[in-house]
């Protein structure tokens, strides 16, 4: 604070965020002209997990409420796409509402078991709930089971053609900074205020007068939501659901995202599953040609490194790296 | 339905309870007195299961597996307190489920490192290798000495928690950890301890699952969500809580997973039956979980303070 006065700090997060937006917008136009239609893909799938990170985020950052299941949400956004399409409804929009409408009735049901619980017993709870959503596609067996069930075709949206992958990028785009809008106006609005102060203190909101477990449920709801869409645009991406998107690693590493981003901030998610993503990808598949055989260390045991990368960030950085990036003064924002 | 298939998938379900309260033992007791969410507890587990089919694949003894791998996996979950857990106990919950969530996949990947991808085996011990009569009813003498084990450990943690000086500072300790500190109790003592206790539990449960389950990477987190079940249904902290939700766990989801499908088939179609069987059947424990805390937030046999 004594360095920038404040509008100069506001000014910093606004540049590096709208850097990392244009970012996006630029890649599918850089990548067809260095031929590495490949990169389209990758950064398709960054900005699905940003857009669900974005939506923990929502109840995790801003709501402290640490919700160890919203992989749940993404597998009932993919296996919408997926029943339907394999019961011959290729029409987009009814994915969509499909998709929206189911999601709006259990997230409505399991955030009302969830909210009587704090603390604990709510991240096991909310454990539990996507844990009986992996077993239920596990045994659905008209629909692949546990071998996952590929698409024939990407949803029909009418004039969009989302089997066009830069086609596909742009739509992803859209929904990212939509949502990424939409927050903005949502955290300074006075529902994000009444939000955040339960965080700090939910006994002194309630003494005010506030109905705050309205607000919460409506936090996790929306929260819901936006990773339902990202389950959506998850299965068209892929072209294949599968229980595997539930699994309780899912639910881990979007929490990951958003602690390594930066919790409660409305960048920090995007730049956390960046991160984590391109680093899994680098570990994982790219060879950069180190001495003495950690190439190979590198390709066999990648996800140990990727442990040891996030009990690190855990135990050193407090504020994730966005709040790192745009200095101290991260938390007002 | 026939009497004694009944009994003997009743029996399973026991020695998977008892397996399941070994574990939720040491992880109710972490939870409960540090106020600590330890995820890497299934990999505790796990660990103790490699070292133990390691020193068996060595000596072809089953007393030297155990005289190895229990107090093994007691010193590396004190290790892992020292190192990375002990920094974090004042952290908010959040952070305590992300280093233990990298804690298990380092876990996992430095014992595909060691022992390789593939399942290795162990032999259930000689003495152990026939069966038992119970009321006319052969089973399995290493599944029954599994309960028995179980049994034996639950009664000694009782008497160590309610009748030793000891357990009476666990107890102090998880009521009011300030009020003891200040009384001139060495807490941080008291908490490494229960760690290794609870790590040391973990090691037996591998011990023993070690026999009958393939040992192989990633084997604890199954188990450990099931640990969760249990503790979160028992009521967080209490023994007694993580005793009977590991029973009730263990004999719901063997006897659904043995019986459910067939019973449905009574009622619905076949086709119906087919489809829901099984996903009933794997989802009943969730269920049961999400109906307890749904009606009584606070477990079912939630620790009396006081």
């Amino acid at each position: 604070m004594d360095k920038f006065p404040r509008h100069d700090v506001f000014r910093l997060r606004v540049l590096v965020a709208g850097a990392i937006v244009a970012a996006f917008a630029l890649v599918p136009v850089v990548s067809i002209w260095f031929g590495q239609p490949f990169y389209v893909t990758l950064v398709s799938r960054i900005m699905i997990f940003a857009l669900a990170a974005m939506g923990l985020n929502l109840v995790l950052g801003y709501g402290a409420m640490v919700s160890f299941g919203h992989a749940l949400y993404i597998g009932i956004g993919a296996y919408s796409v997926g029943i339907l399409s394999s019961l011959g409804v290729t029409n987009g929009w009814v994915h969509l509402a499909g998709a929206l409408g189911v999601g709006l009735v259990s997230a409505v049901l399991i955030g009302l078991i969830c909210m009587r619980s704090t603390g604990v017993a709510f991240i096991m709870i909310t454990l539990a709930f996507s844990q009986m959503f992996y077993f239920l596609a596990v045994s659905l067996k008209a629909f692949g089971g546990d071998d996952g069930l590929p698409l024939d075709a990407r949803s029909d949206f009418g004039f969009l053609d989302l089997n066009n992958n830069v086609v596909l990028y742009y739509v992803i785009f859209g929904a990212l900074v939509g949502t990424l809008y939409a927050f903005y106006r949502l955290i300074h609005a006075r529902f994000g205020m009444v939000l955040r102060g339960c965080k700090m203190n939910e006994r002194r909101m309630l003494a005010i007068g506030f109905p705050t477990w309205r607000y919460k449920l409506t936090a996790y709801v929306v929260s819901a939501l936006v990773c339902i869409i990202a389950g959506v645009l998850l299965a068209n991406l892929t072209k294949f659901v599968s229980p595997s998107y539930m699994q309780w690693t899912v639910s881990g590493e979007l929490i990951v995202m958003v602690v390594l981003g930066g919790m409660g901030t409305l960048m920090g998610p995007i730049v956390g599953a960046a991160v984590w993503l391109i680093l899994e990808e680098v570990l994982a598949s790219v060879r950069l040609g180190l001495p003495g055989g950690m190439d190979a260390l590198f390709a066999t045991h990648w996800l140990g490194l990727m442990g040891l990368f996030v009990l690190i960030v855990t135990l050193a950085l407090k504020q994730g790296l966005y709040g790192y990036l745009v200095g101290r003064e991260g938390k007002s924002s | 339905m026939s009497w004694p298939l009944f009994f003997a998938q009743l029996l399973n379900g026991f020695q998977l309870g008892v397996l399941l309260f070994l574990l939720s033992a040491g992880l109710t007791l972490v939870l409960g007195i540090m106020n600590f969410v330890n995820l890497a507890h299934g990999s505790l587990y796990m660990m103790g299961a490699y070292f133990a089919a390691a020193t068996f694949g060595a000596t072809g003894s089953f007393l030297a597996a155990a005289v190895v791998a229990i107090p093994a996996t007691l010193l590396l979950g004190l290790f892992l307190e020292r190192l990375v857990l002990a920094r974090l106990y004042a952290r908010d919950h959040l952070y305590q489920v992300l280093a233990t969530f990298g804690l298990i996949l380092i876990m996992n990947e430095v014992v595909r490192g060691v022992w390789g991808q593939a399942p290795i085996f162990m032999n259930v011990p000689d003495a152990l290798s026939s069966t038992v009569n119970l009321f006319g009813l052969p089973y399995p003498s290493y599944r029954f000495a599994i309960i028995v084990v179980g049994l034996l450990v639950g009664a000694a943690l009782y008497l160590v928690i309610h009748r030793t000086r000891v357990g009476m500072l666990t107890r102090a300790v998880a009521s009011d950890a300030p009020m003891v500190a200040a009384l001139g109790v060495n807490i941080k003592l008291v908490n490494a301890m229960v760690f290794g206790v609870g790590a040391g539990l973990a090691g037996v449960a591998g011990l023993v699952a070690a026999p009958i389950l393939s040992v192989q990477p990633g084997m604890g987190e199954p188990i450990l969500i099931l640990t969760l079940v249990v503790i979160v249904t028992g009521g967080v902290g209490s023994i007694r809580g993580a005793f009977y939700g590991a029973l009730i766990v263990g004999i719901v989801d063997t006897i659904g997973r043995a019986f459910l499908p067939t019973l449905l088939r009574e009622i619905f179609e076949r086709s119906v039956a087919q489809a829901a069987g099984p996903a009933i059947a794997s989802m009943l424990i969730y269920l049961l979980m999400a109906t307890v805390l749904a009606v009584r937030p606070q477990g079912l046999f939630p620790v009396k303070h006081g």
